[in-house]
């Protein structure tokens, strides 16, 4: 008998449907995957379930809970169901997690509802559930507050929430999206032990994550049910075209990498940067010494977990943030210094392209000025027909029908937003083209469209790209070179097919094997690092990442490692010969 | 917590030290002086009263030595009322207008807030609408209409209340007054709660409270309340103000013997040190209770305390 | 929306009024003192103490308590967004000195430094408006300089100074546009402030001065002759609720307007 049979559900607002005629069961123990893009109706479904939908939905079809019915049913037995069959798990901890009352009393509260009212009996129970759930040091995390709590921990804490009162099933929605790779891995552990003992609703966009936690699986697309089935054979033998296209759209660790390109001309070269942030008389050293060589043509990558410093490095050398030491030259010239200071033709050649795409355009003018805008300032001589005609070239560059010339941001999706932001930056001819996290926001068959751009613009134009991103699948794809950082510190950096394949730093090997990987036989999301990345506040001394290293000797503790250069790569660690990664 | 508050404490020194050199100023750059209007005196006495008050010396002195008065909690002798120090004016004035001023912000306070959760907990339904719409009305009749309207309604027309201060000696006396001056803040508050508690609970974390199986009640309590007053609080210190201007006309109209009513009479009176004196008090009591409302903010968003 | 409408309707009947009205606001008609509202005799809210018709002379109040608030809001509009812009944008110690410096004044009670003005240097009208703006500009400073502040650090903003745009133009087609919003929502509520500040000084007597008039001191004459000629009180009462009313109303619609626009 099923736990939770959803039969023709359909969830309308207005006229829009969101939802229609989904039918799909999970049973006792377990775990189902609702894997769809974004705004596919996923967590709408999720909602639903929960009895969490806005008071204005319109919900057809039904929703039975062990033989509940939960579609239109009366508040207070929601209530109780929540409170004791089904738990929820929310994306954005921070979000999630009340900021005014400390972590133990908000865990204690959702006891309460049980009416265990003895104060210490309940306060012993939540301390058993976050140690449970693995937060460290439980008594001390008991008061504190949310925003004193790692994205990790905090992500913890509400799997605890969730499963304290010991649910039948539980629903996690793209819970580990906002994290870092490897502290995900030690999210879908978690979820794992948990699976032993609750059914699980996992929702997500990765077919990664999917891949390697759920028995079967359910596509959706557009609030309609695509495709289920068992996961092995969903992947081997996918019937729907919907399906075949996520597949083929998720980023993998095995494809084809891009052969190295022909040597050219050092385009951006920086020397020993470093980026620190004054805090209360202290100097925090967001980044350390790095070095990097860019030739026209090429593509490095800049990878690394939240707080690696890959953004500072990057704004530094562009001039919107100052650096505390180095020297950055761009085609054998000193450009070191805020970017107003530079010459024009240098803030030309540099461009820029953000992670969210609409936030990067004034959402007060149309397409058409926002594009245009570069010429005004490096093309002064154009006239206005003159623009017209290099606005046109530049749509066309980037793949973006003409008729969204007129329109204004918001009406634009994430994927024609970016390329909008794509075609300001290329407008000018740069050199260089430094993306953000640029296609971190978009989902998986547009953000395969983006690289593809990218690539074809590099190699027609020679253009050089400086890549960040946390994603390894996508910087396998579109990267010549890749540079690890940690704590702000040159960890790897290596040629990207050789680096996948034979990585030298225990980090890289922890980041590679993080990932997961589409593919149900081998899944990959590997848990093999624990704890999370310090702060700069308190870097480790010697290496920063002696803490977590598997292989660290003492020697790491006390002395920090030089750069060096280790048969093709370049790695920081001090036992980068001899280690067999 | 303990460093916030000294902070903020020493904070409030330089917007009290600003506050008195402005006052200063202002009432002496005044064209004429406290013993205008009287008969002409001659040119001799003039000069001994001038001097006796300290009238004759340079300006910066003159200050420095209301300075000093000021941090002793000497405000000088009133220049109308002949017989009294300011002290003692605003001594016998202030319980008066404290009475007064407490009832009403706690008339608003629990009203207003009370009125914001219903209307809040039933969102576009008559209810919510009949509320707000009371609301709007209450915020858009100044005190000075408010206060006549009730008399003339109250008073006058069905004689169930007394129209003035001086007029009966019952308590009763009180609540045209306090309701005069209570009914905007009452509409203010409720306002800005109802505005307040529905955007606090469609936060997230309210969305995790009602997964977890809360219900409404005990969500509301335990949850949104509290950081749903934030914005109510950081309104309490205009709202202090507020109610301290309010006093003034109601104390005219009712004839009330408060500070406000000190205040209007030292300004037509052009008696300076009574005046400086109110306006230094009224000052120090608005920054006082910022500094309250401060510390209160600190005590419930634990973000804020870190600074 | 209806506000607007209603608002309009006032304004209009106060420029026309008292045109096409027979009366004159500033005689005074002894044989006709305190003559109750009746539209026979053309006195259509009748007379007040001194004979003079109610309805004319509400209407140069409303005439009066409009300019009031028009002007002074504008002033402190272009203060306070001068300021707060200014302090936004530039940031830093200017950033933090100004602001201070704002804080300060906000602790202060301004009632009492705007009556002490008023007293000090006799009832000026042009006084008036200085003192109401200097009272209003804080809150519109603070909200400009916020806006600001959240502005400059958003991304196309950035993506703008990167491209290399100069400032001055950075400011006027990327922050300015956007603060509109912001600032029309803020300049329709500080018109009602305005207007009950310039009554309630007009209430006190520190106001305009007769034979002008203003809605505010006409509530202040209708409150001495409440007992025995209570439309005295009433008219100019319930007209002056109506109008901050309507900008209350309206000033609530706009922000809606843009709150909605703003979290497409």
């Amino acid at each position: 008998m099923s736990l939770l049979e959803v039969r023709d559900l359909s969830i309308r607002y207005g006229d829009t449907a969101v939802v229609s005629s989904l039918s799909f069961s999970v049973s006792d123990g377990e775990s189902v995957g609702l894997v769809g893009e974004s705004g596919s109706g996923k967590t709408q479904t999720a909602l639903a379930i929960m009895g969490l939908l806005p008071g204005n939905a319109i919900v057809g079809g039904s929703i039975a809970f062990d033989g509940r019915e939960i579609v239109d049913a009366a508040e207070r037995q929601l209530d109780r169901l929540r409170a004791e069959r089904i738990g929820m798990v929310f994306q954005d901890p921070m979000q999630a997690l009340n900021p005014y009352i400390p972590i133990g009393k908000q865990l204690r509260r959702v006891l309460l509802r049980h009416g265990i009212s003895d104060g210490r009996k309940a306060d012993q129970r939540v301390m058993h559930m976050l140690d449970r759930v693995g937060l460290p040091d439980p008594a001390r995390q008991f008061r504190a507050y949310a925003h004193q709590l790692s994205g990790g921990m905090r992500q913890r804490v509400m799997i605890a929430s969730a499963l304290i009162a010991d649910p039948d099933l539980l629903i996690a929605d793209e819970p580990t999206t906002a994290l870092d790779v490897t502290v995900q891995a030690q999210i879908l552990e978690l979820l794992e032990r948990i699976r032993e003992e609750t059914a699980l609703l996992l929702i997500t966009h990765d077919l990664g994550i999917i891949a390697g936690h759920c028995e079967r699986l359910l596509v959706i697309d557009n609030g309609r049910l695509a495709e289920e089935g068992p996961t092995r054979k969903l992947f081997s033998e996918p019937q729907s075209a919907h399906t075949r296209k996520l597949i083929d759209a998720a980023p993998r660790l095995d494809g084809v990498t891009r052969p190295a390109p022909a040597p050219a001309e050092r385009v951006l070269e920086t020397e020993a940067v470093s980026v620190s942030y004054a805090e209360r008389r202290a100097e925090l050293h967001a980044v350390l010494d790095l070095d990097l060589q860019l030739m026209a043509g090429e593509t490095v990558a800049v990878v690394g977990e939240s707080g690696s410093g890959k953004s500072s490095f990057v704004r530094a050398v562009l001039g919107l943030i100052p650096m505390r030491a180095g020297r950055v030259t761009f085609l054998g010239k000193d450009i070191a210094g805020p970017a107003k200071a530079r010459a024009v033709e240098i803030r030309r050649d540099l461009q820029l392209v953000f992670q969210d795409p609409a936030g990067s355009l004034n959402p007060q003018l149309r397409i058409e000025s926002i594009i245009a805008e570069p010429l005004s300032v490096h093309a002064p001589e154009l006239d206005a027909r003159g623009r017209q005609e290099r606005v046109a070239e530049a749509l066309q560059r980037v793949g973006l029908d003409e008729q969204l010339l007129t329109r204004f941001p918001h009406q634009l999706s994430g994927g024609q937003a970016q390329r909008a932001a794509i075609a300001r930056a290329l407008i000018v001819n740069p050199k260089v083209l430094v993306c953000d996290e640029a296609v971190a926001a978009l989902d998986g068959s547009v953000r395969a469209q983006i690289l593809d751009l990218l690539r074809r613009e590099q190699e027609a134009t020679g253009l050089a790209i400086v890549f960040i991103s946390h994603d390894l699948a996508v910087v396998r794809s579109i990267s010549h070179r890749v540079m690890v950082l940690y704590l702000g510190r040159l960890v790897e950096l290596a040629d990207c097919a050789a680096m996948f394949a034979r990585p030298r730093h225990p980090y890289t090997r922890a980041l590679l094997d993080a990932v997961p990987v589409p593919d149900p036989v081998s899944p990959g999301g590997k848990l093999s690092l624990g704890g999370e990345m310090p702060s700069i506040i308190n870097p480790p001394p010697g290496c920063a990442f002696h803490p977590r290293c598997r292989f660290a000797l003492p020697r790491c503790r006390t002395e920090p490692p030089r750069a060096r250069q280790v048969g093709d790569a370049r790695v920081a660690c001090h036992r980068a010969e001899e280690l067999e990664l | 917590m303990l460093r916030y508050t000294l902070r903020r404490l020493l904070g409030a020194i330089p917007t009290l030290f600003l506050v008195i050199v402005l006052a200063f100023l202002l009432v002496h750059a005044a064209p004429g002086g406290p013993f205008d209007d009287e008969r002409a005196l001659p040119a001799e006495i003039e000069a001994n009263i001038a001097a006796a008050y300290h009238l004759d010396e340079p300006l910066p002195l003159q200050f420095l030595r209301y300075l000093g008065g000021v941090v002793r909690g000497d405000f000088g002798p009133s220049y109308s009322y002949r017989d009294y120090t300011v002290s003692e004016l605003i001594g016998r004035s202030f319980p008066v207008s404290l009475q007064l001023g407490v009832l009403a912000m706690l008339l608003a306070a629990v009203t207003g807030v009370s009125l914001g959760v219903v209307a809040a907990l039933r969102p576009n339904t008559a209810l919510d609408k009949i509320v707000m719409g009371v609301a709007m009305t209450g915020i858009s009749i100044p005190v000075f209409v408010i206060a006549p309207l009730l008399v003339l309604l109250l008073a006058v027309q069905l004689q169930w209340l007394p129209a003035s201060w001086t007029g009966s000696e019952s308590s009763s006396r009180l609540l045209l007054p306090v309701i005069s001056l209570a009914l905007p803040q009452i509409a203010y508050i409720a306002r800005l709660t109802r505005a307040s508690l529905i955007e606090v609970l469609s936060s997230d974390f309210i969305r995790t409270a009602r997964a977890q199986g809360l219900g409404t009640a005990a969500i509301v309590r335990y949850h949104a309340l509290k950081p749903a007053m934030l914005p109510v609080l950081s309104y309490m210190g205009p709202a202090v103000a507020a109610v301290l201007t309010g006093s003034v006309v109601v104390e005219e109209i009712f004839g009330i013997p408060g500070l406000g009513q000190l205040f209007v009479r030292g300004s037509l009176n052009r008696d300076y040190t009574l005046v400086l004196g109110v306006v230094i008090f009224y000052a120090a009591l608005i920054v006082l209770l910022n500094l309250i409302v401060d510390l209160l903010y600190g005590a419930i968003d634990p973000r804020i305390r870190r600074r | 929306m209806v506000s607007g409408g209603v608002l309009c309707a006032i304004g209009l009947v106060a420029v026309i009024g008292p045109w096409i009205s027979p009366n004159e606001y500033l005689t005074a008609d002894f044989n006709n003192i305190l003559r109750s509202p009746a539209f026979a005799d053309g006195h259509v809210f009748g007379t007040d103490d001194l004979g003079r018709d109610l309805f004319v002379r509400t209407m140069m109040g409303v005439q009066v308590t409009f300019a009031v608030a028009i002007v002074a809001s504008i002033v402190s509009l272009v203060i306070g967004v001068l300021y707060g812009a200014t302090a936004g944008f530039v940031g830093g110690r200017v950033d933090a000195v100004m602001m201070r410096l704002v804080d300060t004044l906000y602790a202060m009670p301004f009632i009492f430094f705007v009556i002490l003005l008023l007293v000090v240097f006799e009832r000026n009208f042009l006084l008036i408006f200085v003192a109401i703006g200097a009272i209003n500009w804080l809150d519109m400073a603070r909200i400009v300089r916020g806006q600001t502040l959240s502005l400059r650090e958003r991304e196309f903003v950035q993506a703008a100074q990167l491209l290399g745009v100069s400032t001055p133009k950075i400011i006027l087609r990327h922050i300015a546009p956007n603060l509109i919003g912001v600032v029309i929502v803020y300049v329709t509520l500080t018109i009602p402030q305005a207007i009950l500040i310039e009554s309630f000084l007009s209430f006190l007597g520190l106001g305009v001065q007769e034979p002008q008039t203003s809605l505010g001191k006409l509530v202040n004459d209708g409150t001495d002759q409440m007992e025995g000629a209570a439309w005295l009180l009433l008219i100019p009462a319930t007209l002056l609720a109506v109008i901050l009313l309507c900008f209350n109303f309206l000033g609530d619609g706009m922000r809606d307007l843009f709150d909605s626009r703003r979290s497409e």
